[in-house]
């Protein structure tokens, strides 16, 4: 079985976040990046798989700053490949110009599963997975918690809120958004990624972002404000009725 | 995992004998079950000292890899300290057991999430390196960031991972910085530029990680002018002076008692108010059993007017360990599910069973440690957990205290 898991770095959440000069962006000068905490899920999700029902993983990720430690850790995993999309920023692209990026990779590699993480926190024009799957004309199956190989089908486990599962079964290739993988990403000890610097290397990829007209245009960002602080009515309960159906009046509750 | 990543068995017990410096001495175990009866988690254990070395003699190591009792060891030296053979027990059997049961994916998921914060964050706790020195702000005169500084000073304080984020031990750094102002020393922090010392993370088995983080403070130390390095942190101490000088990175390193201890005539006019309180000192493993630091920690305590010094059952070398080491300070949840006891409790009722007040510590691990454990041990409540420091600033301070 061939899967591919798309990886992006994020914002670290561990740093204070700054806004730059422009008003409507991240300072990426000062901001940390880390792994998409869902697409570190479906790393490992493609391990699993991997050491359950054999086959090769690839890991494609675009090019920005720390992309490389997070590459040679999945091949310490047990990665078989990876795979840099040079020419794109996860920080600097949208997910249509991030999906489309990778649609042609994909196309290439002709994978049977392609990985996820469901989402990012810095998502603002939906997820990369789903987008990849309309582009690709590809079935798409997002919240997986779990799967299974079983006669060429994939058994899926989606969870939808109150705590509902669905099980599920899709025929591949499709593309799944991965909401958790069966066990917490695993932790591989520093010498195993300092052997897997040594034994394997990062293929480049140069692709040229195209952005959507249809993408949300940023007219500013900033920090959560403070709102209006509460007003505290005092006196007798009968008081305090009044005033308040007074108040519910005024702004047209009532 | 797959298989491949692990050692033919009959590899084992050469890759034990050569893990550490001495390690060959294993073959002079007599077999004598001391180091598993001294053993703090012994009787839970499964494979204490002896028993894995019976298991590698025959031949069967590889049932040991599939128990996670291990992660049982604290790392407290006890076994090394008290072997007749005087085989490594510690940094060579245990260590490197752990190491093979690293690799081979079997670590308490608790214990991952330090290493992995280890590594990304250069500190176990998972806090920006960038907010490192936060804990100096407000103190007067400064506290010198070597970075911003930019000038020599006779001592490099490495303050470590608790002393730097943890909101308790943080007051200790504040009272540690307050004495070395008041005796005047010139000194500087490396704040974002230190990483951890590394040393609990390499006796939990991650001897890469360790390697990793000494080189980045090897680095950072080499940017600067200085005399000598002191911490307020054992493990670091030992980090500094047995493990980092292997790695290329040689310091002269004192741990602050030693410190303070060499100043104790210009220290003691200082010590004016009396802090009338019966007093236990704890002995840190890395402190006393490892590098034989006992008299001046009670020679600091001793010359504070007022103060009482006694002793609790276990002391000196044979100290019982707070439960923090060698990674035990990130697998309370493990550990508890497994004897439903910690460690700390065991110290904290042997405080109160020698009327003790204050129970004195001179470690990072151990103010959170030992308060936590007074809120649930019966007649603790009135116990106060206090660093060294503390006690020495609030017998210098008349107006009551540091805060």
């Amino acid at each position: 079985m061939n899967i591919a898991v798309l990886a992006k770095l994020v914002p670290d959440l561990v740093e204070e976040l700054s806004i730059d000069a422009s008003g409507a962006k991240l300072d990426t000068s000062f901001a940390r990046l880390i792994v998409n905490e869902f697409d570190d899920h479906a790393i490992e999700e493609g391990i699993l798989l991997k050491e359950r029902f054999d086959g090769q993983v690839t890991i494609l990720a675009p090019d920005d700053e720390g992309i490389d430690d997070v590459l040679f850790t999945a091949a310490a995993k047990g990665a078989d490949r990876l795979l840099k999309l040079k020419g794109i920023s996860a920080m600097e692209t949208s997910s249509h110009a991030l999906a489309r990026a990778y649609a042609d990779v994909v196309l290439e590699l002709k994978p049977d599963l392609v990985l996820a993480g469901v989402q990012a926190h810095n998502d603002l024009d939906g997820s990369v997975g789903s987008l990849l799957a309309g582009m690709l004309n590809l079935p798409y199956v997002g919240y997986v918690s779990g799967i299974s190989m079983q006669d060429g089908q994939a058994a899926l486990r989606k969870e939808y809120p109150a705590g509902l599962i669905a099980e599920l079964q899709v025929t591949p290739p499709a593309v799944l958004g991965i909401q958790a993988a069966e066990q917490p990403p695993r932790y591989v000890a520093v010498s195993k990624v300092r052997q897997a610097m040594k034994s394997i290397s990062i293929e480049e990829r140069t692709v040229a972002p195209t952005e959507s007209p249809a993408v949300p245009h940023i007219g500013r960002m900033f920090k959560p404000e403070a709102a209006q602080h509460a007003i505290m009515l005092a006196g007798a309960p009968d008081e305090i009725a009044g005033k308040l159906v007074k108040i519910f009046k005024e702004i047209g509750v009532i | 995992m797959n298989s491949t990543s692990m050692m033919p068995k009959q590899e084992y017990y050469d890759a034990m004998l050569h893990a550490v410096q001495k390690g060959e001495r294993l073959r002079l175990c007599l077999e004598c079950g001391t180091c598993s009866g001294i053993c703090p988690f012994g009787h839970v254990m499964v494979y204490p000292p002896s028993r894995l070395i019976a298991m590698l003699r025959a031949d069967r190591f590889e049932k040991v890899l599939k128990t996670d009792a291990l992660w049982m060891c604290v790392s407290c030296y006890a076994c090394t300290a008290f072997c007749p053979s005087q085989i490594p027990l510690t940094a060579g059997l245990m260590a490197r057991t752990k190491e093979e049961l690293l690799l081979a994916g079997n670590v308490p998921a608790e214990l991952q999430d330090a290493l992995a914060n280890s590594q990304r964050y250069g500190n176990a706790l998972g806090e920006s390196p960038r907010k490192r020195a936060d804990w100096i702000g407000g103190i007067t005169p400064e506290v010198k960031v070597m970075a911003k500084a930019k000038e020599p000073v006779d001592v490099l304080w490495f303050v470590g991972d608790y002393a730097s984020y943890h909101p308790r031990v943080r007051s200790t750094s504040r009272a540690f910085a307050t004495i070395l102002n008041l005796l005047g020393v010139s000194f500087g922090i490396l704040g974002p530029e230190e990483s951890s010392d590394g040393d609990s993370q390499r006796l939990a088995g991650e001897r890469g990680l360790f390697e990793m983080l000494a080189e980045k403070n090897g680095k950072a130390f080499g940017k600067y002018e200085f005399g000598s390095i002191i911490t307020t942190d054992p493990h670091a101490y030992n980090a500094l002076k047995n493990e980092y000088p292997s790695l290329g990175v040689t310091y002269p390193v004192q741990h602050y008692t030693e410190f303070l201890a060499d100043r104790l005539d210009q220290l003691r006019p200082m010590l004016k108010r009396e802090v009338k309180a019966k007093v236990v000192y704890h002995d840190a493993c890395y402190l006393g059993r490892v590098n034989g630091i006992f008299e001046q920690p009670r020679a600091l305590l001793q010359a504070i007017p007022g103060l009482e010094l006694t002793e609790m059952a276990h002391n000196h070398s044979n100290s019982l360990c707070c439960g923090g080491g060698g990674g035990g300070m990130w697998l309370d949840g493990f550990q508890w599910e497994k004897v439903h006891v910690r460690l700390s409790d065991l110290r904290v009722q042997e405080a109160v069973a020698a009327n003790a007040g204050t129970l004195a510590v001179a470690c990072p691990y151990e103010t959170p440690r030992f308060e936590d454990a007074a809120k649930t041990v019966p007649g603790a409540s009135g116990l106060c957990v206090k660093d060294i420091a503390e006690i020495l600033v609030e017998a210098v301070d008349s107006e009551g205290g540091q805060k």
